[in-house]
């Protein structure tokens, strides 16, 4: 009923008729509304992370030796680690969208299963080695929280509880992030294995794209912000 | 730009032939409502969901109202009140006024007026009533076992360290229903941008469409800040991570700043698609096209983006910088350009007008009185020093029950009155409306007024027990409340009637320009058999055709007022 409604006008609707919803006209008109729509969302997940770094940078002009002495609690060896990991990831992404424009199904495919597990090679990381760590030092904020420094720092036991309550905020945030990306690679990958029909149209997969590049970059500022704090 | 008058298009011929396909009868079963895609259909179910929040809402202020008819507080504890104010703002904040017209109204004519098939996904609005409702049910549930006493603004840090209320879960339903908001707000800044039919230039978009424009910019922009500001309070209530407690270095300053960073703007989601209709009504009503149309337009888009900039003006007196809230009163006096330019420009549209006083008209024109004093008495508020004395007064109350009552809620009943017949296909009860209007005109100001008073007299808002000289304001102001709530009443009943006894509506009940008008009452599932063509400007009622004698409104029967309309384009 819909292509008949759409063939009565003067816009014409013969290509890629199988993959049109019916509310669109045409694949343009499709293609650009997913696109402004994405970009729409992506408008909001930076002003969500936005309010975060906010905060966080408001405390860290009020408190920088809460933030110093707090920073030097985390690696930068295994920061710098996940970022090689994301960094790579988003290699993979371009590779399974660029797989997916040119109708390499398996390929794209293959490469969203890379990115997935570079995803979450980043969460193995990020909490076996960086969070759960923390909790067997006390650091998570709570009754349970320790301030190994108390008594020869001048940083309160409150305000060390400030910084990591920040920094778990942000990580735990992203990695929420990461945790619904695999989730939504993932399901592509099993649909393009598939030969779904809506993966046959590559649109999806550029989206998936486009969202996964922002979980990357909030990781490309958060790293800076919490491992890399200057020396004294 | 050739203008063409064609007697009548397929769509209402048809009207009379038999008893066609639209988008209530296509199918019946209780699926084919609760997994629809069709917009039209979400729309129902927001109206349904809302109104059910409406009364909810509205039976706590009138217990509010009861209580505060004596200055001793008989009927309620003082938490039993602390957590009545909350039930109350919470739900017709987060759960009625915000989505109200845009869910409602905006999702039923939105496609509609550009000449669309639907919203440009409909899947997404499906999932954004979804939210709503499973975030309103949690509000509900948290309500019922124990309920909220931080009032609806939530703020550190009591409500994230002492309250010993359903905070976190309070705090989730709206975070949950904040995201049914931002798909609401992505759908349509995407089906504005991008499905307008042919020839449907943005300059040619009714006023409807630029006001929900800037509506949707404000919830993309504003609502994931409050989302991540009160999820911060839900996991400091959890973990002490202490970003807005001030024992452990924390600002509770912060937390205000962030609030009222969407919480003031929201303000203007509740109000500008309100100012949205009263542009349709008054063009309608006064047969003329809206003077200085695109002046009107941007200032739409103008009080956008001065919204963001004011919030500060909620914290003169909580301790922000005197310098900061010297900008922000400035810039919060700067809003009242664009508002006013939308005032004297439907007043100046008005003038002259072939006016016709049919229901929505009068509550478009109740919505000018109303909304000018709520937004004048901002001013007063918006001033330093006045703001001292009159902050957390009933003054505060007052306004914005002004703005958001006479202003958002007068206008979803314009809408709800003007688009009744193409949302039903159904003609309601004219002169009962008329009378519903009236009654809830005065009812409305016989409740608020009298706290202007009461605010200037330094009532503190908040409070059940208060100076027994107060009481004969009060008494005022609960018995324009029981007005109020009758004036309600009226339309539950009408509109109800009017499903089952009401006269089937033509295509055009109002002889309404706009392309909403030029398909059958109710629209086919598919909106339109054919997409227009849109070669004329909005609001051309001056070339209409044959005016005066197809002006008198619902009462008409079925296709008597069709006479003259664009057609399609496609002939």
């Amino acid at each position: 009923m819909s292509l008949e409604a759409a063939h009565n006008t003067n816009i014409a609707v013969h290509e890629h008729e199988e993959h049109l919803a019916h509310q669109f006209m045409n694949r343009a008109q499709q293609d650009e509304s997913y696109i402004v729509g994405m970009w729409s969302f992506l408008v909001t997940e930076i002003l969500f992370f936005g309010a975060l770094f906010l905060c966080y940078s408001i405390f860290r002009i009020q408190y920088p030796m809460a933030y110093q002495e707090g920073h030097e609690e985390l690696s930068w060896q295994l920061g710098c680690l996940n970022t090689l990991i994301l960094l790579t990831s988003s290699l993979t992404m371009v590779l399974a969208v660029h797989a997916a424009q040119v109708n390499k199904r398996i390929l794209a495919a293959g490469w969203l299963v890379v990115t997935c597990f570079l995803a979450a090679g980043f969460l193995v990381v990020k909490l076996a080695f960086e969070w759960y760590p923390k909790y067997l030092h006390h650091l998570i904020p709570g009754v349970h929280f320790h301030w190994p420094h108390e008594g020869f720092s001048e940083v309160a036991p409150g305000k060390a509880e400030l910084f990591f309550g920040l920094y778990f905020a942000m990580t735990g945030l992203h990695g929420i992030h990461v945790v619904i990306g695999i989730g939504i690679m993932g399901v592509l990958a099993i649909m393009l294995l598939l030969n779904h029909k809506s993966t046959q149209y590559y649109m999806p997969i550029e989206l998936a794209g486009l969202y996964w590049h922002f979980v990357d970059i909030v990781w490309i500022f958060l790293f800076p912000l919490f491992y890399l704090i200057g020396k004294r | 730009m050739s203008i063409q008058h064609a007697p009548a298009h397929d769509a209402s011929v048809q009207h009379n032939t038999e008893p066609k396909k639209n988008y209530l009868n296509a199918e019946h079963s209780v699926a084919s409502w609760l997994l629809t895609k069709d917009h039209k259909r979400i729309a129902v179910l927001y109206l349904i969901s809302i109104t059910f929040f409406f009364i909810i809402g509205g039976v706590a202020a009138s217990l509010i109202r009861a209580e505060l008819t004596s200055p001793h507080g008989h009927l309620f504890t003082n938490d039993g009140y602390n957590k009545l104010f909350s039930a109350h703002g919470i739900i017709m904040v987060f759960f009625f006024l915000v989505p109200s017209i845009p869910a409602t109204i905006g999702n039923f004519i939105i496609p509609l007026m550009i000449g669309a098939k639907d919203l440009a996904f409909p899947r997404l609005n499906l999932l954004s009533w979804y939210l709503y409702s499973i975030g309103g049910l949690i509000a509900l549930g948290a309500m019922i076992s124990g309920g909220v006493d931080t009032g609806w603004t939530f703020y550190t840090p009591y409500s994230s360290v002492y309250s010993n209320g359903q905070v976190v879960a309070t705090l989730i339903a709206v975070f949950i229903a904040g995201f049914s908001s931002i798909a609401t707000g992505i759908n349509f800044i995407v089906t504005i941008h991008k499905m307008r039919a042919p020839g449907l230039t943005w300059f040619r978009l009714p006023l409807f469409i630029w006001a929900h424009y800037a509506t949707s910019v404000i919830i993309v922009l504003g609502t994931p800040v409050v989302a991540i500001t009160l999820a911060l309070v839900a996991v400091e209530r959890v973990f002490p991570i202490g970003i807005f407690n001030p024992a452990q270095g924390g600002d509770p300053l912060l937390f205000q700043h962030m609030f009222w960073f969407y919480s003031h703007p929201a303000v203007y989601i509740m109000v500008l698609p309100s100012m949205g209709i009263i542009s349709e009504v008054i063009a309608n009503g006064s047969r003329k096209r809206i003077f200085g149309y695109e002046l009107v337009a941007f200032s739409s888009l103008a009080i956008a983006g001065f919204g963001f900039l004011v919030w500060g003006h909620h914290m003169f007196v909580t301790g922000e910088s005197v310098y900061l809230a010297m900008v922000f009163s400035l810039i919060s006096f700067l809003v009242a350009v664009p508002s006013a330019i939308k005032v004297f420009n439907w007043t100046a549209t008005i003038y002259k007008g072939n006016i016709t006083l049919h229901a929505p008209m009068l509550y478009a024109l109740g919505f000018i009185g109303l909304f000018t004093i709520g937004g004048l008495t901002g001013l007063f508020l918006a001033s330093l020093s006045v703001d001292v004395h009159l902050n957390m007064t009933y003054f505060v109350v007052a306004h914005f029950h002004y703005v958001m009552v006479g202003g958002a809620i007068f206008g979803f009943m314009a809408g709800l009155h003007f688009w009744w017949p193409k949302i039903t296909g159904r003609l309601y009860d004219e002169l009962w409306a008329k009378i519903a209007a009236a009654i809830i005109f005065l009812g409305f100001n016989l409740t608020f007024f009298p706290q202007f008073v009461l605010g200037y007299l330094g009532m503190p808002r908040r409070y059940h027990y208060y100076p027994p000289e107060f009481q004969v304001w009060n008494v005022m102001s609960t018995a324009g409340s029981s007005i109020l709530g009758v004036g309600y009443l009226i339309p539950a009943i009408y509109f109800g009637l009017s499903l089952f006894y009401g006269k089937k509506a033509s295509p055009n009940p109002w002889n309404a320009v706009g392309l909403e008008w030029q398909t059958a009452s109710p629209p086919p599932t598919e909106n339109f058999e054919d997409i227009p063509i849109v070669t004329w400007e909005a609001y051309d009622y001056t070339t209409l055709p044959d005016v005066e004698s197809d002006l008198d409104y619902p009462s008409l029967e079925g296709d008597g007022a069709i006479a003259g309309f664009h057609s399609g384009g496609s002939k």
